[in-house]
């Protein structure tokens, strides 16, 4: 077994410290050291997108990163993405378009999601669909997905 | 599953990551955005004893353009490619072929380096390389050689980078814009997965529309990217028209060099079929986009 190294990472604007073996997948670090779970783990080979995170702002599947490489990042889990308990404009869109049903590719499509609408604030609807794509989400069909995207959009708009 | 445990360093240097690969050994491997080596390691398919992460090697994650080259650091990432304002002018066919490479999020971590590198003879960045001609810088201990692309790939998933060796830039010829004819067309299964075949299509012409060269790769029809050699002989000298297309479509079809294997994905005849279908749509955009354009 390979020497743990310190991983120093800030999630969500928290700062954490941590300690691991340089295998230890980012996914893995997040859900087990960090005791965020929000962060799903399908595939572990970059197929499903359960596990996309934001690294320094950009979308990065965290199956597909060693822990130790994240030492000095930033890092979003779809714990951050809510402010003070209050749901965000996205999160009540998929709420109220029921854009899921197990759940299980939510966390990976709304950090999708919010990269997605902070690049392109005014998304046509095949736009939005190609920005799903990339998480694969074996229940809804996306219809209800997209719907959701459309009109997330547009409560952002207003609020901005 | 979790990969096999190993030993990690970051060197910061070029010179550091040679040093690391000599004392490393065999067993060790360069880590560039991880989007294919670490899915492999999760599944056990890999199983390096030791990575040297190569992140941390600022001086290798550049784009310039150096008199009628576009020049680009390994390190650097398809996103940044994607999205170049100087990539997008003076070579085009390279940015649209990286929007076809699997979704956003693998486009922020994948490099052109380690695209090339893990030489899999549908991905964008080799096809579209062979296109262009370009030429591979690679630093190894006694110094640094350069390739041709249709020399760097040796076979399915293998380059000719020996294994103390680092790909280190990129050189394309750019396409001056006027004069220049291009395409990227592919068939996949669904949006986002690695082609089933792919042709990028790159056409010289004259003022009157004549082809000086032609230059057509083909991905997925052989264990490389390969050049429709028939294809562009017949259209060199010539005006494009309809049926010269059709015509080079079938010449690429029928090469030699195009002999694919039947996968789960596509059986032989299927992609042989596709490799005129697709030679004749290519050929199409590309010189209707340049009609398009004057
Ligand atoms: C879900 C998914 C979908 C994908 N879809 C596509 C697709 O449609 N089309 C496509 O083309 N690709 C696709 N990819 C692969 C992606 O483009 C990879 O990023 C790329 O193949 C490897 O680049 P990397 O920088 O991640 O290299 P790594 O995974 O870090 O390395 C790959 C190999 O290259 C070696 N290497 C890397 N850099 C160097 C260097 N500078 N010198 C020497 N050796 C080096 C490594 O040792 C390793 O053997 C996909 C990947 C995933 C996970
Ligand atoms: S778990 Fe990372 S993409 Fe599926
Ligand atoms: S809601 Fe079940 S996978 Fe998307």
């Amino acid at each position: 077994m390979a020497d743990k190294r310190q991983v120093k990472v800030k999630v969500n604007g928290v700062e954490y410290e941590g300690y691991a073996e340089p295998r230890k997948l980012l996914s893995d670090f997040l859900r087990d050291d960090l005791e965020l779970l929000g962060t799903h783990v399908g595939c572990e080979h970059g197929i499903c997108g359960a596990c996309t995170i934001l690294f320094n702002g950009e979308p990065i599947r965290s199956c597909l990163m060693f822990a130790v490489q994240a030492t000095g990042a930033e890092i979003m889990t779809v714990e951050g993405i809510a402010e003070n308990g209050k749901l965000h404009p996205i999160q009540e869109a998929f709420n109220e378009h029921h854009a899921l049903q197990c759940g299980f590719c939510t966390p990976g499509m709304l950090i999708t999601v919010y990269h997605f609408l902070k690049e392109n604030p005014n998304p046509t609807e095949e736009e939005a669909r190609e920005a799903v794509s990339g998480v694969l989400c074996r229940c809804t069909g996306y219809t209800q997905i997209v719907e959701a995207v459309m009109a997330a959009a547009e409560k952002m708009r207003i609020a901005a | 599953m979790k990969p096999t445990a190993f030993e990690y360093f970051t060197p910061s240097t070029v010179q550091e990551a040679l040093q690391l690969l000599e004392s490393q050994g065999d067993e060790a491997k360069i880590i560039a955005g991880g989007q294919s080596l670490v899915a492999m390691m999760n599944f056990r398919a890999a199983r390096p004893e030791a990575l040297i992460d190569i992140n941390n090697i600022k001086d290798l994650d550049y784009i310039r353009e150096e008199e009628d080259e576009l020049v680009i650091g390994a390190l650097t990432r398809e996103r940044t490619l994607e999205v170049s304002p100087l990539v997008k002018e003076k070579c085009p066919i390279l940015a649209k072929a990286i929007t076809h490479i699997g979704h956003l999020p693998i486009r922020f971590r994948g490099t052109i380096g380690g695209t090339l590198v893990h030489a899999d003879p549908t991905a964008e960045i080799p096809i579209t390389s062979v296109a262009l001609d370009a030429k591979m810088k690679i630093a190894g201990p006694s110094g640094e050689r350069v390739l041709n692309a249709g020399e760097f790939f040796l076979t399915y998933l293998t380059s000719a980078i020996e294994e103390n060796e680092l790909l280190v830039e990129v050189r394309i010829p750019t396409l001056p814009p006027k004069t220049t004819a291009w395409s990227y067309v592919d068939i996949s299964r669904r949006f986002g997965d690695f082609a089933i075949v792919a042709v990028a299509s790159v056409l010289s012409l004259d003022n009157d529309g004549v082809c000086k060269e032609a230059r057509i790769a083909m991905g997925g029809v052989a264990p490389t990217p390969v050049r429709a050699k028939e294809a562009e002989a017949l259209l060199a000298g010539q005006k494009i028209t309809d049926s010269i297309i059709e015509e080079a479509a079938i010449k690429a079809a029928e090469s030699d060099d195009v002999d694919p294997d039947s996968d789960y994905h596509a059986t032989a005849e299927y992609r042989k079929a596709m490799t005129k279908v697709l030679t004749q749509r290519g050929l199409k955009e590309a010189w209707t986009n340049f009609e398009g354009s004057k």
